[in-house]
């Protein structure tokens, strides 16, 4: 074409053209990525270093792992044989002979299937939660699912968890009863007044009644036979089921424009904020007899799930709250516009759109809560990480152990930790092609 | 009822105390303080009720008594027949120096895995990025156990740094070596760092029962005024950049103000460096470090570091590629598009949650616990509270403690919030 | 057509010199393995005004983002104002600081002011004493006609607003070739005007310009040259009023008839 040429037409169109070597394939990625400046190599280099550090220290100890063996004296001999002198070797022996207690404390070996049942139960009625493909009945499941699990943990008579079922069935009949005539607030708070008082003075004399007519029920099961990751994920599940709702309603309270209830949000907020869980949980294990009428004792795993979902709440209702903030005016203003009251606006408008935003938040609060069970080996409780393996170590067998169980319980709570946090991205993503 | 005055007497109802938008809030909050105080009310009378079955009473005064046990590491002065008031004085300050080191090195570990983790190269990128994940993605507690127990359980135990006679006639090698030049030795109980020590120290001077070692003190204040200094050489060559157009090259003149001064006051103060010796069973000398410390603060740095590595990633991924186009088709250099408009805006975005990730540093130091750190939880909210047996008095003070450093960090992070929020319509 | 253009163009100053501002000659570009460009010839003269469109993804911002070296071209030669772009960092320091460029989305400094803004470039870059400075972008906010915006932040700006500072903002750095990308895409219709005006008032001082728009009223203005672009590469070129009236390739016809129909 002429340089000096005004007009100008293409009429066979270039077909594309593989790039030059020197523009694309390996090579070119090898100097780009690796070797593209002195600095860079020098990065590739260390890096390459390190891991030849890191794998030529720990590969032996891998390639040499031991099964089959009674104790870690035992381990060893097995790999100085196999290796030779000074060889290092890990003995999995231990999470082979130990791997029960690890996952599940020491209840008992019989009824393993109880906890297994209800640990797959979890996934069916999570799915209704998580994916919007299932049926909307499945909700249902859900709902019922927390009872369920807690008397297949736990054991005990059927008629315990019915009634206890009952009660809500109490509340529901006297909100709807009660929401025709006066508002939703003054219905809620009789239907809960209702349940309350039914739990109080009524639950234990009928199912005690019940199981004397009907007797229905499996074996018990203490609290104290709870521990591992059975222990970690019944306080994780059930503090990250309570701590939800709470939190919501705290989040609500600290947007809302009464002096009283935002400040007793703000300041419930911010104390549990503002302290170690650490504290938190000497609290339910010696302050809380202080608090509660003289001569109640209960449950020590039931006092740490309440101060732990208290916990958990608070850090929910932060987030939250950010997604509420991030919601733009105009939401508000229709759905007022709308002529939704208060309540019916939360939940018809604004909840749906801010829960959605807070997703990422409350998925990493969930790992963080995970993780932050292992504290509970400090109030006296068998948690996978530092309970269990404080007895593992106190057997003389395997006295001397660490690498083994820390890397054994580091993988699972990796596993579980790491999955969240990829499904929740999963849904991040998912979730921002919907609104685009 | 004198809700209603504000309306005519004949139109109001009862209902309206439900159905009015004018009163309905005042019965909700109403309703709520009286549940509140109920609560409240409850609560304390239970406490009452137990403290008195207990035939306790709530008493702080158990703080000006003899503790009588005592603690490894401590920045201040402390005895076994020092005070419980004292020793929660010492775990505080054990608290506070763990927070403030930790706090340190998570950030420089942070920054540089953040950045590296953006970096071209491919191998550097992704070993940062099974870094921050498997750190992210393990409880702390595992991390302090294991470094604790690597420690302790893996470290030669001092006698073998011994060399005997008969060896050094054999030319053999002691089973263990110091590092860093013969200044560090990593035991089973302990790490020994050299000592910074003066021949002319200027003394110290005891307030409030706290000594100051007056060395410090002004080298503290001879590096605080080289800092001065140092803005003004700074604020000095902005002036003339701005008459002329042409900045002033400052480094030397920073790098002189800055050190010299400091270094002249060691240097004439006789500052040099006491080193660990193995005397006996038993390294002497130097800067003795329990490992509860060490394993601490290692795992604390390892695994806050990772979460800031991700918010510093994020924060320079907020800013749009736009802006340091605009930049670069501006003319700008790329190392002054980082200085001039991507750092400023990303360390809006970054400093937020950066100080929640110190907040959270800061609580974490109490799972000190685990490897027998005696910090204010080890101190006021354990050996006392065994001691004492006042389970009320040293939870309730420990929570108030940590609830106000908690709430001092925070505010300052409104503070900055504040103060650099960016203007919009 | 577009109504943003509703006064007459004063073609007085808008001469073509001999002189070639840029020289594009064979130039590829790949990103990854996807040929983007292909075979680009081009050259610009001092004084032209061009305009290049075509349906999205045909290239058009990548080229003359390749201009100014935000992309890097991977065959071919480009010589802006006598210098060949190469990885030379002086090379492209010299080209950078002669071309101005406006984007789409503004890219306003939003932690600065707008007179911040504006003299970034010459005190770091122009090493101009700060005074002189701001008097050269008040002399410039003064032609956009925003002058009271100065002391205000971005965020406070209409888009039109943010828009028109970008470009004074490329002024100040006295620019002999303006590069615009798309700057009117992401505006309101009420804003497109604002901004055309003050294009059309650069062209008609004499400035080198071009721009990747679909303004064709600003086209058929103020143009002398039209390229249209497909599938990376320039498939016609021609005067504005040939090019409308008459084009030749059935994809510039189908292209016209799709932005025009409407």
């Amino acid at each position: 074409m002429s340089v000096l040429a005004k007009s100008f037409v293409r009429n066979d169109m270039l077909p594309p053209v593989v790039p030059p070597s020197t523009a694309a394939g390996p090579v070119r990625w090898v100097r780009e990525n690796l070797f593209s400046g002195p600095l860079n190599t020098v990065l590739t280099i260390l890096g390459a270093l390190i891991i030849y550090w890191f794998v030529s220290a720990s590969l032996p100890w891998w390639l040499n792992s031991v099964w089959n063996a009674n104790s870690l004296g035992e381990c060893r001999d097995i790999v100085t044989a196999a290796a030779g002198e000074g060889a290092t070797g890990a003995c999995w022996a231990m999470v082979r002979e130990r791997w029960h207690q690890f996952l599940f404390g020491f209840y008992p070996q019989d009824l393993y299937w109880r906890p297994t049942l209800a640990f797959a139960l979890l996934f069916v009625a999570l799915a209704p939660i998580l994916f919007s493909g299932v049926p909307r009945k499945a909700i249902w499941f859900s709902i019922l699912y927390p009872l369920l699990a807690f008397w297949l943990l736990w054991g005990g008579s059927i008629w315990t968890p019915i009634v206890v079922l009952v009660g809500f069935v109490v509340l529901g009949a006297v909100y709807s009863a009660a929401s025709t005539r006066v508002g939703v607030p003054v219905a809620a708070g009789a239907g809960v007044l209702a349940a309350v008082l039914f739990w109080l003075f009524l639950d234990a004399p009928l199912a005690d009644a019940l199981q004397r007519a009907i007797p229905l029920s499996i074996r018990q099961v203490t609290s104290d036979q709870f521990g591992g990751f059975l222990l970690a994920i019944t306080i994780g599940v059930t503090a990250i089921a309570f701590s939800l709702p709470i939190g919501i309603l705290l989040a609500l309270g600290r947007q809302s424009d009464m002096v009283i209830v935002k400040s007793l949000s703000v300041g419930f907020i911010e104390f549990i904020r503002g302290v170690p869980l650490i504290t938190l949980l000497f609290t339910a294990s010696l302050l809380l007899q202080y608090f509660l009428p003289p001569n109640t004792s209960f449950d020590l795993i039931l006092r740490v799930i309440i101060l732990v979902t208290f916990f958990a709440a608070a850090y929910i209702a932060e987030v939250i709250r950010g997604g509420l903030a991030a919601l733009p005016r105009g939401q508000y203003e229709a759905a007022d516009a709308l002529g939704l009251d208060y309540w019916q606006a939360q939940r018809q408008i604004i909840l749906p759109q801010a829960l959605k935003i807070a997703i990422p938040g409350i998925v990493s609060t969930f790992i963080g809560l995970f993780k932050d069970t292992t504290l509970v080996s400090f109030v006296g409780l068998a948690d996978p990480l530092r309970g269990i393996t404080i007895i593992v170590r106190a057997d003389i067998n395997w006295k001397g152990i660490y690498w083994e169980p820390y890397i054994f319980v580091g993988a699972i709570f990796f596993l579980f930790c790491f999955g969240m946090s990829r499904y929740s991205m999963y849904l991040e993503g998912k979730l921002k092609t919907d609104h685009r | 009822m004198a809700l209603a005055s504000d309306t005519p007497k004949g139109s109001f109802r009862l209902s309206m105390l439900i159905y009015d938008t004018r009163f309905r809030s005042i019965t909700i909050q109403v309703v709520v303080l009286v549940l509140f105080l109920l609560a409240l009310s409850w609560l304390l009378n239970n406490t009452v009720e137990n403290l008195a079955a207990k035939g306790r009473t709530f008493d702080y005064g158990f703080l000006w008594q003899r503790a009588g046990y005592d603690i490894g590491q401590q920045l201040i002065p402390y005895t076994n027949d020092s005070s419980h008031g004292r020793a929660l004085v010492v775990g505080l300050l054990n608290t506070l120096v763990l927070a403030f080191f930790g706090c340190i090195f998570a950030t420089v570990v942070g920054v540089v895995v953040g950045v590296l983790r953006l970096s071209q190269n491919w191998l550097i990128g992704r070993l940062m990025t099974v870094y921050v994940e498997v750190f992210r993605n393990i409880p702390l507690l595992l991390w302090i156990l294991l470094s604790y127990v690597i420690f302790s359980e893996t470290m030669p135990s001092p006698r073998d740094f011994r060399v005997t006679d008969e060896m050094a006639a054999a030319g053999e090698e002691p089973l263990a070596q110091m590092m860093l030049f013969d200044s560090v030795a990593i035991t089973n109980r302990g790490v020994d760092l050299p000592a910074p020590l003066l021949t002319r120290p200027l003394g110290t001077v005891e307030i409030l029962g706290v000594p100051f070692n007056l060395s410090a003190v002004v080298f503290l204040l001879i590096v605080g005024a080289g800092l001065y200094v140092n803005s003004k050489i700074l604020g000095r060559a902005r002036k003339v950049q701005e008459q002329t157009g042409v900045r002033p090259k400052t480094l030397w003149q920073s790098l002189v103000v800055l050190f010299l001064p400091a270094l002249a006051f060691l240097v004439a103060s006789g500052f040099h460096l006491e080193y660990p010796e193995l005397k006996g069973f038993n390294f002497v000398g130097g800067i003795p470090v329990a490992h509860s410390f060490t394993a601490l603060l290692i795992a604390l740095t390892l695994y806050t570091a990772a979460f800031i590595a991700e918010i510093v990633r994020a924060g320079i991924l907020a800013i749009s590629h736009g802006q340091s186009e605009a930049a670069f088709a501006l003319g700008l250099r790329p190392n002054r598009t980082m200085n001039l408009i991507v750092l400023p805006q990303a360390l809006r975005v970054i400093i937020p949650p950066l100080i929640s990730q110190y907040l959270n540093l800061t609580k974490n130091t109490s799972l000190g616990i685990a490897v027998s750190y005696l910090d204010l939880r080890g101190t006021l909210g354990g050996i006392t509270l065994n001691q004492t047996g006042r389970e009320l008095e040293c939870m309730l003070l420990m929570m108030l403690i940590y609830l106000t450093i908690s709430l001092i960090i925070s505010s300052a992070m409104n503070f900055y919030n504040g103060s650099v929020k960016l203007k919009e319509r | 057509m577009s109504e943003a253009i509703a006064r007459e163009v004063d073609h007085s100053h808008m001469t073509v010199s001999d002189e070639v501002a840029i020289q594009i000659s064979s130039m590829n570009k790949w990103y990854g393995t996807f040929h983007v460009l292909r075979d680009i010839n081009m050259t610009v003269q001092r004084g032209e005004r061009i305009v290049i469109c075509g349906p999205s993804g045909s290239g058009k911002s990548t080229l003359i983002r390749c201009i100014n070296r935000l992309e890097e071209h991977q065959q071919g030669q480009i010589i802006v104002d006598g210098t060949e772009l190469t990885s030379d960092l002086k090379n492209i320091d010299k080209v950078r600081s002669e071309v101005g460029m406006v984007f789409q989305h503004f890219n306003l400094f939003p932690h600065l002011t707008i007179l911040e803004n504006l003299t970034l470039a010459p005190i770091w870059v122009r090493k101009t004493p700060k005074r002189e400075a701001e008097e050269v972008a008040m002399h410039y906010l003064g032609k956009v006609k925003i002058p009271e915006q100065a002391h205000k932040f971005p965020g406070q700006l209409s888009g039109g607003q943010q828009q028109r500072v970008a470009i004074a903002r490329s002024l100040c750095m006295k620019p002999r070739i303006m590069l615009f990308d798309e700057p009117t895409s992401a505006l309101d219709p009420e804003m497109i005007k604002e901004v055309l005006d003050t294009m059309i008032e650069l062209a008609e001082e004499g400035m080198t310009m071009l721009c990747v728009t679909h303004e064709m009223g600003f086209a058929q203005a103020v143009a002398n040259r039209v390229i249209f672009m497909d599938q990376g590469q320039i498939v016609e070129q021609n005067e504005p009023r040939e090019f409308f009236n008459n084009p030749q390739s059935d994809r510039t016809k189908l292209f016209l008839s799709q932005i025009l129909g409407h």
